[in-house]
């Protein structure tokens, strides 16, 4: 007969008929449906092969828990793996594949491992590729063959084309889980007037309400909607949560489009919900549980809640006649169910006295036989029949079995509460014995676990607990204890074995573990749970070991001569189901993983047709190319046109931190390693400031504008650490201080016009003011008005040189600079200058040896970077103590140094390491921190640093080494202020 | 994801705040140059397992430097208060502001 669907009946919309495809096959289901109810209701058996022995799968369960119906879905960019058929919905023209089959399912390659089985087992990998005789590189290269024939899913290669999104919520109580419990709660919490959210990651809610077969619960479900809908609160579907976090933060991650044929594609795929709720009410139910016994993975093979959750929810027949085996009451029901809906069902219960329901169920024409268990499965690519056998009041399985003929089994072992979410915040679980399972322990947050997903089985006691937990958080006391387990009891089963047989009974079964596996593990010293999951890696899959997890617990324990449940149980990690790294990452992809910073003249270096470079997160212009001009062409030609005319570049990324107030000289003071007491109004000094470890920490220009108003500049890397630790020293150690700083940096366009003409531009542009070297000094600082649109802009100008050339910054209100910038380039296009972009300033400053961030990395104290003289002997200053470590006044450390090619045609490279000529190995001497063509010198130079600087390496070769581009380059060492040392070019 | 309830704020995501270090060391004073006592308040930390206090900086917020305990065991924050002690004095001696939900103020929101 095989899977069929019913003429009517279930919550499928029979208006409403789905194609889809399933390899290439195409099949018809309905709408409601999920991937495997309509596979089943085509009666198709085998969806797949498992993940080491390549054995056939078909669908095992009907919710999250599946380790069979695994698919890939979708072609091209949108295919997804691992999608559990069981719970995902059945769209039009749907694209469903089985995994882990190539060429077919019913023709593996891979199979052929199973005849290989015994040198798969527990641990195979790691001894084999991992052991002490064995290489990194040799299990590098089996194991793209490895996982070829284990063919986990295949994720597209191709770049995701949806996208995603993060929210963030809050709320008085997340509810996770619809079902009965659930929906009690949430809908009467809402109605104390908390702010409910509740969520569930079936595309229905209603949880065992949709598998019951009873129109009453449905009307009750749809009723307990309304009501939480009406008092506020919201329902979230298709939304699992996936991790509970510090502070009771849940991640929930919502599907929004896999179930639409032709999405909206404004829609994001999936929303990653971050929820603050103030309660948790873990209301996630249970999950059944299988029993180990032989070929317990065959297609047919189900879990017998399954097996009424497809005749119920969605009118499928999974066969025509079935075999349940259980030991407890719950199954009677499901099978007094299935048989009022036409299957033939023998009921085998392993235990000898007979049920409360035994009258209900003969009566509905089940045969039920008592004191059974099931031992093996008969046939191979499907389920035939079973054999089943007697098993005493002690557990001991008689050797003679019967076989039972029939077209699917239905298992069921109990049902264990779904406890990962409380694990994440590191609640141990507790073993209940009255439902041979664990539920969550005691917890000092606010999270509340009510119904089965605390052992309460029963629906009417779920509704109680719910409704005590409401009266709970209204501040009343419980009044009757709420009774966990199953009506009627279970008998405690776990494995069936017959001595002297050996089957091949699966406790995990998408992972292929076995319980000969874990035996195996136990044999071989794993003692800890921990350890014993790691090696057979038992539950480590999708499925994070929901069927598996407490049979394997109770073979090991059975191993050990231990209680099931005394071993404790693994600890459960998000996420409870797999989450796209899509989802995640959200929009920070691309272009817009971060924020770009432009600079106010962004749209003029684009207009004056600059390539531009990333700076962290600033854009900026790197060279202005002319017509043909390479990048070396137009950077050497900028450089050349900077000392011998006039050029101007962007500063603006410079960090600008105004400090004010009546302290802030003595705070500058404290700060800088040199003076800044006697600075005088009108006047900048240059300033480096060390960590507290003696470290150099930034350097730059600071500006004293009035008696308590500075205008401090920092480098673009170091701005924002420089203010995050101005505050830290203002607001913890000198409270004292009346200082008021602030970062500046966006408010201030910043352009530096240098070169032996720079002065002509400026008369240009500012015709009022004086600019001989009398009237604007070095050094001197200056707030002068540009005329704009009638109105007078106050700029801030200081004669300052990075270039080394006579030079002036000009800072002016952000939203004004690119007007200040256009009419200065014009002035300097008059007379012939040009735009300097990053890459002719690096080239000008290491003329100079003027450092950046490449030389202050971290590592480098002032003595390092030649810069010994400038710390005060007088005052103390942040690092001065530390900075004489001994390890930091060791006279042969590396200092700063210029780097000469020996013959002036060679060329080196930054990161090159700087050795002695006959002793090229090891860390070397020192290393090259950069490198330009220098135009002024007509050769390359470089800046490094090098053991004991450029005194101890006076008239002694060195080799640059840079064996990653097999470059060795003969050098000398010079000083590092490499062109116009006396920097009379600058001064006057 | 921690929840720092700046004084200033009010409960924000912690990824908006970053650690500095070590509330409880006292830095010495700028004129002190004995080595081993920058030595000690520099480099030595302890690691402890339980209370903790510790300075995080409100970065993408307001800036001021907030003295928080936290438990390193269960993260627990019990307390968070302006490093600087005269705001830590002018927000105990304000009004205490009532929050939209009419809920508890921000002095005795540190429970
Ligand atoms: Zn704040």
């Amino acid at each position: 007969m095989g899977g069929y669907r019913l003429k009517n009946g279930g919550l499928i919309n029979r208006d409403k008929p789905v194609s889809f495809s399933f390899n290439g096959r195409k099949l018809n289901g309905f709408e409601g449906d999920s991937i495997a109810a309509a596979l089943l209701a085509n009666n198709v058996q085998q969806v797949g092969r498992s993940f080491k022995y390549h054995r056939l799968r078909g669908v095992m369960s009907a919710g999250p828990e599946e380790g069979g119906a695994l698919f890939n879905v979708n072609d091209g960019a949108k295919r997804i793996a691992n999608v559990k058929g069981t719970m995902a919905e059945l769209r039009p023209q749907m694209q469903v594949y089985a995994q882990n089959a190539y060429p077919g399912i019913r023709f593996d390659i891979g199979a052929i491992n199973s005849l290989f089985a015994p040198f798969l087992s527990a641990g195979f990998y790691y001894k084999t590729f991992m052991g002490p005789m064995r290489s990194t590189s040799f299990w590098m290269f089996c194991e793209r063959f490895i996982r070829k024939a284990a063919g986990l899913g295949t994720a597209s290669r191709e770049p995701d084309p949806d996208s995603y999104d993060i929210a963030y919520g809050f709320c008085d109580v997340l509810v996770v889980g619809a079902g009965p419990s659930g929906l009690h709660a949430a809908a009467e919490l809402a109605e104390q007037g908390r702010k409910v959210i509740l969520v569930e990651q079936d595309f229905e809610a209603g949880g065992s309400y949709l598998s019951s077969g009873r129109p009453e619960d449905l009307a009750l479900r749809d009723q307990l909607i309304r009501r939480l809908k009406t008092a506020g609160g919201q329902l979230m579907l298709r939304s699992t949560a996936f991790g509970l976090y510090d502070g009771l933060v849940t991640g929930v991650i919502e599907r929004l489009t896999d179930h639409i044929t032709d999405p909206d594609p404004h829609c994001p795929r999936e929303i990653t919900h971050i929820l603050h709720p103030r309660h948790v009410v873990l209301a996630t139910g249970a999950s059944e549980r299988g029993l180990a016994f032989g070929n317990n993975d065959r297609p047919g093979v189900m879990l017998a809640g399954a097996l009424r959750s497809y005749a119920c929810r969605y009118g499928v027949m999974a066969g025509g006649s079935a075999v349940l085996a259980t030991c407890h009451d719950g199954t009677y029901e499901d099978a007094i169910m299935l048989a009022g809906l036409g299957m033939e069902i023998t009921l085998i219960d392993a235990r000898n006295r007979k049920s409360r329901q035994y009258q209900a169920a003969s009566a509905a024409g089940i045969t039920v036989l008592n004191g059974k268990v099931p031992v093996n499965v008969a046939g191979s690519s499907a389920v035939a029949g079973i054999e089943v056998a007697d098993i005493d009041e002690k557990g001991v399985v008689d050797k003679v079995t019967t076989l039972i003929g029939c077209e699917v089994v239905g298992i069921s072992g109990g049902y264990s509460p779904v406890i990962h979410l409380p694990s994440h915040r590191g609640i141990k679980p507790r073993w209940e014995a009255s439902i041979q399972a664990f539920v969550t322990g005691q917890t000092s947050e606010n999270i509340h676990v009510i119904g089965a997903a605390d052992g309460v089985f029963e629906a009417s006691a779920c509704i109680d607990h719910a409704r005590q937990l409401c009266a709970k958080m209204m501040g009343k006391k419980p009044k009757k204890q709420i009774r966990r387990g199953i009506p009627g009891g279970q008998r405690p089963l776990f494995e069936i074995q017959i001595e002297g047989r050996k089957l091949k009974s699966f406790i995990d079964p998408q992972h292929d573990v076995t319980s000969e596996d874990i035996r195996q593990a136990h044999r071989e010293g794993f003692v800890s749970v921990e350890h014993m999951k790691r090696y057979t890696t038992l539950g480590m899959a999708t499925d994070q070991g929901r069927v598996g997890n407490i049979l394997g617990l109770a073979v090991m324990a059975q191993a050990q001569g231990l209680a099931v449940g005394s071993s404790g149980v693994t600890t459960f990690r998000p996420p409870f189901t797999p989450v796209s790294i899509g989802a995640l990452a959200a929009r920070e992809r691309g272009a817009d993983w971060r924020p770009v910073r432009r600079t106010p003249m962004h749209y003029e270096h684009l207009a004056a047709g600059a390539v531009m470079t990333d700076a962290g997160a600033w854009k900026r212009a790197w060279y202005y190319p002319k017509q043909g001009e390479t990048i070396d062409d137009a950077y050497i030609r900028e450089a050349a046109t900077t000392r011998q005319n006039v050029a101007m570049v962007d500063v603006s990324t410079l960090g600008k931190i105004a400090v004010q107030g009546p302290d802030a000289t003595e705070f500058l003071n404290r700060i800088y390693v040199n003076p800044f007491a006697k600075l005088a109004i009108g006047k900048a000094r240059y300033g480096i400031m060390l960590r507290d470890d003696g470290m150099v920490l930034d350097d730059g220009t600071t500006w004293r504008l009035a008696e308590d108003d500075y205008f401090m500049t920092t480098t673009t890397a170091q701005a924002a650490p420089v203010m995050q630790f101005l505050e830290e020293l203002l607001q913890r150690r000198w409270t004292d201080l009346k200082v008021h700083i602030s970062s500046v940096t966006d408010q201030w366009a910043g352009m530096a016009v240098a070169g032996p003409y720079a002065r002509e531009v400026l008369s240009a542009q500012f015709p009022s003011e004086g600019w001989s070297d009398a009237a604007f000094p070095f050094m001197g600082v200056r707030e002068i008005t540009f005329a704009q649109e009638g109105r007078d802009i106050i700029c801030r100008v200081a004669r300052i040189s990075f270039s080394g050339e006579r030079a002036f910054e000009i800072y002016v209100s952000a939203d004004k600079g690119a007007a200040l910038w256009s009419s200065l380039a014009s002035h300097i296009k008059e007379g012939g200058g040009c735009l300097y972009g990053m890459e002719a300033l690096g080239a000008l400053r290491i003329e100079k040896g003027h450092v950046t961030a490449a030389e202050l990395d971290g590592r480098v104290t002032l003595e390092d970077a030649g810069f010994g003289k400038m710390a005060s002997k007088t005052k103390p200053f942040i690092g001065s103590v530390l900075r004489q470590r001994p390890h930091l006044i060791f006279e042969n450390r590396p200092q700063l140094v210029g780097i000469f090619p020996k013959d002036r045609t060679g060329r080196f490279s930054a990161g090159a390491i700087l050795c002695h000529p006959d002793q090229v190995s090891g860390f070397g001497e020192g290393w090259v921190t950069a490198v330009t063509h220098s135009p002024a010198l007509g050769h390359w130079i470089g800046l490094g640093f090098i053991s004991g600087g450029a005194e101890a390496w006076q008239n002694k070769t060195v080799m640059v080494a840079d064996p990653v581009r097999d470059n060795f380059v003969e050098a000398e060492i010079v000083s590092p202020h490499m062109f116009d040392p006396q920097g009379g070019r600058q001064h006057g | 994801m921690l929840r720092i309830d700046c004084p200033f704020c009010g409960p924000r995501n912690h990824d908006e705040f970053t650690y500095l270090e070590d509330g409880s060391v006292k830095m010495p004073a700028l004129a002190n140059s004995n080595k081993n006592a920058w030595y000690e308040a520099v480099f030595l930390r302890e690691n402890p397992r339980g209370a903790h206090i510790e300075d995080w900086h409100h970065t993408q917020g307001c800036r001021m430097v907030l003295r928080v305990k936290r438990d390193t065991l269960t993260h627990k924050i019990t307390s968070v208060v302006p490093a600087h002690p005269e705001y830590k004095k002018m927000l105990a001696s304000r009004d205490k502001p009532v929050r939209p939900s009419g809920k508890k103020s921000a002095g005795a929101r540190a429970k």
